[in-house]
């Protein structure tokens, strides 16, 4: 998939559309087993997300958040791909990411809803969600600098000879930000074992890409500078996102270096809580909510021989799932106001003189 | 017992901390091979090897970002940030990610590292390589702020700064780099967050930090020849504070001057002076007065920086009028 944008200029974003649908990637080399376990992460994602928003409009969840619907096989993708002891870094828009690695939706929902169960104990909220004890090591919410840290991690991966990768996700706008280019450079000069993701939604909060960018696809035109592969993937594709994964992780563990990904995907809402997202023209939202990765890819089940039945029932246990996750959220307790005093210093106290 | 400059004594401390854990890594620029433009890191390559001691391009993020990752996931590094003026292109990285990610993860994450720097004037390098910038760290929760005036100090708070599990920004004193001391042989360890009374006396605390305590000391020699008795107090730690030391001190001679030389607005001093109001007013026997450089940029001239910054002849003008009247 090619973006029409090398003359592009300033102001002048048209529609851009999603590949038309087809059946060609249903031979892609993924087993069905596989296939399954994509389609139920993405399903459990989905209705996390839906349900995050609806806990917004009931003034449960409080601050901000950025929701990912429509964006789900990129975590899914990857995360079925990384080894349990891999590291995520994420943004601020990590719920789905986080789920990815196999952290709890009680926890996360918590979290978001500022309890005590939370996955922080409510001292981070819904942009910094962490979970070491799953790989998931933080949720970054300035642009940029977690490209740069995971560097760190994948760095110390190396040093310690661990065969472990850092992947690190970020959206489109990161790419015009200076850590994103300290960071690719840095990870290239010495061969760290990491893998960055741009997720490219076409929209840098609420301003066309293209309109604020020099080159047409703002990761993949800028690896060349760095002596990477130029690599486009459909990221509403779980399958070609999952073998993109695959390749880029073992590329990483096997010491031949870093990866830029850029995943081609659309978000179905605004850029946060905030934003109803209506700087995007009729015609490419409702032509991207076509192209969902969930109907594209219940579809391919369907033609693959998955029954509707077994389908709606996956479709069902993530519903379970995540009812079951708001009864536990919802139940919480407030986090204690010593709580607010803890974890400043790894004594676990927030002392700054005798 | 050895005679080493403060310059020496910063590759000391690093280096006995690698020998004892292979976890410390040191990553700067022009560190390795160069041995680093200020000299304190000479040795460390040939001794641990490129493995260990890594030169990196002029991209401060990265840098410290990668030390940030490393620290989180089993390592324990040294990073140099050449001048401490180049924290205003990477102060994301150090705000809003080292020092806040143990706070917002409830403690799952562990943050062990070092960032070294050239802090402070004198040098005539004008206004972007002068900077004094411990107060720009002390403002934020979870950084650790240590600047050591002597090459002893150097060693001991090193070695403590890297086996210390948060993270801390070490401010070497540029314009101490040639100075010499006495440090002892074998094993230092030094303890983060005290103070050292570097001269007892009766009538006045002066406290000071890096570059300013030789110069608090020759202002009390000189104070000690019209009568005099002048105590000084190297902070050497301003997060943790050692307010105990400071506040004993006060207690004895009810007069205190901060000799700081960072520009005065919310300087190092004001934070104390506040505390000393707050918690040690009665015992004051005149105002709290602090000696800073005015709160301009530093020129660059050798004429105009020493007239700007805090002096010896200053700070024995400013106690022996404030003591007099």
């Amino acid at each position: 998939m090619r973006l029409p944008l090398a003359e592009h200029r300033y102001g002048e974003h048209g529609v851009v559309l999603p590949p038309e649908r087809s059946d060609s990637n249903d031979a892609l080399d993924v087993d069905l087993d596989m296939r399954r376990q994509l389609y139920r992460s993405m399903r459990e994602m989905r209705t996390f997300e839906k349900r995050a928003y609806d806990l917004f409009m009931k003034q449960l969840v409080k601050g901000t958040s950025h929701l990912s619907l429509g964006m789900e096989a990129i975590a899914a993708g990857f995360g079925a791909a990384m080894q349990e002891d891999d590291y995520t870094f994420a943004t601020y828009r990590g719920h789905a990411h986080t789920l990815a690695r196999g952290v709890p939706m009680t926890p996360v929902l918590a979290e978001l809803l500022g309890r005590a169960n939370g996955l922080m104990g409510g001292k981070g909220g819904s942009m910094h969600l962490t979970s070491v004890e799953h790989g998931m090591m933080g949720s970054y919410a300035i642009i940029g600098a977690h490209l740069t840290i995971a560097n760190g991690a994948a760095w110390s991966a190396q040093y310690r000879g661990s065969g472990q990768v850092a992947v690190c996700f970020f959206g489109d706008g990161t790419t015009n930000i200076g850590a994103f280019h300290e960071a690719l450079n840095y990870a290239a000069v010495y061969r760290l074992p990491v893998v960055f993701v741009c997720e490219n939604n076409l929209y840098m909060e609420y301003t066309s890409i293209r309109d604020i960018t020099a080159v047409a696809h703002p990761a993949a035109d800028r690896a060349a500078a760095y002596g990477l592969e130029s690599i486009v993937v459909d990221g509403n594709d779980a399958d070609a996102v999952h073998l993109a994964a695959l390749e880029a992780l073992d590329r990483a563990r096997s010491g031949r270096g870093p990866s830029l990904v850029e995943a081609l995907t659309y978000r179905h809402g605004g850029h946060s809580r905030a934003d109803p997202g209506k700087y995007r023209p009729t015609g490419e939202v409702d032509a991207w909510k076509a192209y969902d990765p969930l109907t594209i890819y219940r579809e391919r089940l369907g033609r693959l021989g998955v029954s509707e039945a077994e389908l709606d029932a996956m479709d069902a246990t993530a519903l379970a799932l995540v009812d079951a996750a708001t009864e536990g959220a919802i139940a919480g307790e407030l986090p204690s106001p010593e709580s607010a005093f803890t974890d400043v210093w790894a004594d676990g106290g927030w002392s700054w003189r005798n | 017992m050895a005679q080493l400059s403060y310059r020496d004594a910063v590759a000391r401390g690093i280096a006995q901390e690698m020998r004892r854990d292979e976890r410390v890594v040191v990553v700067g620029e022009d560190i390795a091979g160069a041995g680093g433009v200020f000299k304190t890191t000479v040795g460390l390559l040939d001794e641990f090897g490129p493995k260990r001691v890594i030169d990196t391009p002029i991209s401060e993020q990265a840098i410290l970002g990668a030390a940030m990752g490393a620290a989180m996931t089993g390592l324990r590094p040294v990073a140099e940030i050449m001048f401490s003026d180049f924290f205003a292109v990477c102060w994301d990285i150090v705000v809003n990610q080292i020092a806040k990610t143990r706070y917002m993860t409830a403690g799952q994450v562990t943050m062990p590292l070092v960032i070294k720097t050239g802090n402070g004037g004198g040098l005539r390098f004008g206004a972007q390589h002068s900077q004094s910038i411990e107060n720009w760290a002390m403002a934020i929760p979870g950084l650790k702020v240590v600047t050591p005036s002597t090459a002893e100090d150097v060693v001991g708070l090193m070695a403590a700064a890297i086996r210390d599990d948060d993270p801390v920004i070490f401010c070497e004193h540029k314009g101490l780099y040639a100075a010499k001391g006495e440090v002892p042989d074998g094993e230092i360890i030094d303890t983060l967050g005290t103070a050292k009374v570097r001269r007892p006396g009766r009538d006045a605390t002066i406290l000071a930090l890096g570059m300013m305590v030789p110069r608090a000391l020759a202002a009390a020699e000189d104070l000690a020849t019209r009568g005099i008795d002048a105590e000084v107090i190297d902070v050497r730690s301003l997060v943790p504070l050692d307010t105990r030391t400071i506040l004993d001190s006060v207690a004895r001679t009810g007069r205190l001057f901060t000799v700081e030389e960072n520009p005065q607005l919310l300087g190092w001093g004001a934070e104390i002076a506040s505390l000393v109001a707050d918690e040690a007013f009665w015992d004051l026997d005149g105002p709290v007065q602090r000696i800073t450089t005015p709160h301009i940029p530093l020129p660059s001239a050798d004429s105009l920086e020493d007239l700007v910054m805090p002096s010896a002849e200053s700070v024995a003008r400013t106690v022996e009028k404030a003591l007099q009247s």
